[in-house]
């Protein structure tokens, strides 16, 4: 059964920090889950501190989905999330076709679209300013999998699509510009470590 | 065991990268590196494939070393040049064994004054986070160099960077 294509006109501004716990919520196999830069980190953060297999970036912006691209070629077994702005992905664009022609069955990218650099002042993206389609640029640059979520029940329905069918798979929701709720502590050398023991465990 | 002797700089890096099970080789192409790509990726003993940039290339590395499996990034000097944020943000702070391998223009006759420039920033940006590096210049002793390299950079959990000279790859050996 096929739904009626989401255009990005059509979707509901959501909350991040609201998506990103619905994720987390839905992760049982020890998925390992990147953020990127900033916001898309604390709201990570904070829906499970503890959670040692999600990897807290710092200040290397456009990087979550290559990060996650190593990780889903090192274990092929293991889903794999990265969790990115808009504005970041931007910065690197060029990483969805490395990663289409990779073509990772086990790689979910997620891009938060709040259409601003929120964390610097909320000045706008040159891509809001243009009209960039994020879905449109994926599934162009080969990444076929690649959808809106028109509202929470979608986003719901496509990150289980994603965690148990082949990908890669990339879902693109709008948001607010609300700031991420809380900061990760600072201490990259403890998350890359805990990381890496989570990543040296066997999928759940 | 004996195995054949490599009989050029390629062989050398390849074994190398082999002896410390290094299997993961993203990288932006390159002319010097050719003969060294075309060799690991007929390999099967590596995943080896391009990339848009090569900031990818150190995002994948660090990812991949994090999850158990070793890479080393190959890219220009120029293409080095690019990439002080994401070692400095992600490789050093998080204290990544991520290693680079260099091929090294910008001296010993370049022509274009752009890769000249450029080729000068490249030791001061590695010093200057402590990153480890070594110019490999002969055919003798870059097999070793390079297999030292890598396994104090896995041991040690610090990056290094492989830096070959026209010395190795350009000089009639």
């Amino acid at each position: 059964m096929t739904r009626p294509e989401t255009l990005r006109s059509n979707t509901q501004v959501m909350n991040r920090a609201a998506l990103t716990k619905r994720i987390v919520g839905k992760l049982h196999r020890r998925e390992a889950v990147v953020g990127g830069i900033g916001n898309s980190n604390w709201d990570l953060w904070a829906a499970d501190p503890a959670r040692p297999e999600n990897f807290y970036m710092l200040g290397s912006m456009g990087l979550a989905a290559p990060i996650a691209l190593g990780v889903a070629l090192a274990q092929p077994d293991r889903r794999v999330l990265a969790l990115e702005g808009d504005g970041s992905l931007l910065m690197q664009l060029g990483c969805l076709s490395t990663i289409a022609a990779r073509a990772p069955r086990n790689l979910v990218i997620v891009v938060w679209d709040n259409a601003i650099y929120q964390i610097t002042g909320g000045q706008p993206t040159p891509a809001a300013q243009s009209g960039t389609d994020w879905v449109a640029i994926a599934r162009a640059s080969g990444i076929a999998q690649s959808h809106w979520a028109a509202d929470e029940a979608e986003f719901d329905a496509l990150i289980e699509t994603a965690l148990t069918t082949d990908g890669p798979h990339l879902i693109a929701a709008r948001i607010d510009d609300e700031p991420g709720r809380s900061q990760t502590d600072r201490d990259p050398v403890r998350f890359a470590q805990a990381f890496a023991r989570a990543m040296a465990l066997p999928v759940g | 065991m004996t195995t054949a002797a490599p009989s050029h700089w390629p062989g050398e890096i390849l074994a190398a990268f082999k002896a410390q099970d290094v299997r993961l080789v993203p990288y932006v192409p390159d002319n010097v590196l050719r003969p060294l790509i075309a060799a690991i990726e007929a390999d099967p003993h590596f995943t080896a494939f391009p990339c848009a940039r090569e900031e990818e290339a150190i995002g994948i590395a660090a990812g991949a070393v994090m999850s158990g499996m070793r890479a080393a990034c190959l890219m220009q000097t120029s293409g080095f040049a690019t990439l002080p944020n994401a070692l400095a943000s992600l490789v050093c702070a998080f204290q990544l064994p991520v290693v680079m391998v260099v091929s090294e223009r910008g001296t010993l006759g370049e022509f274009n004054p752009g890769q000249a420039i450029v080729c000068r920033t490249m030791r001061p940006i590695l010093d200057s986070m402590g990153i480890e590096h070594h110019t490999l210049s002969r055919l003798d002793e870059c097999g070793f160099q390079a297999d030292r390299a890598l396994r104090q950079a896995f041991a040690t959990r610090w990056p290094a960077c492989l830096i070959l000279s026209p010395l190795l790859t350009a000089r009639p050996q």
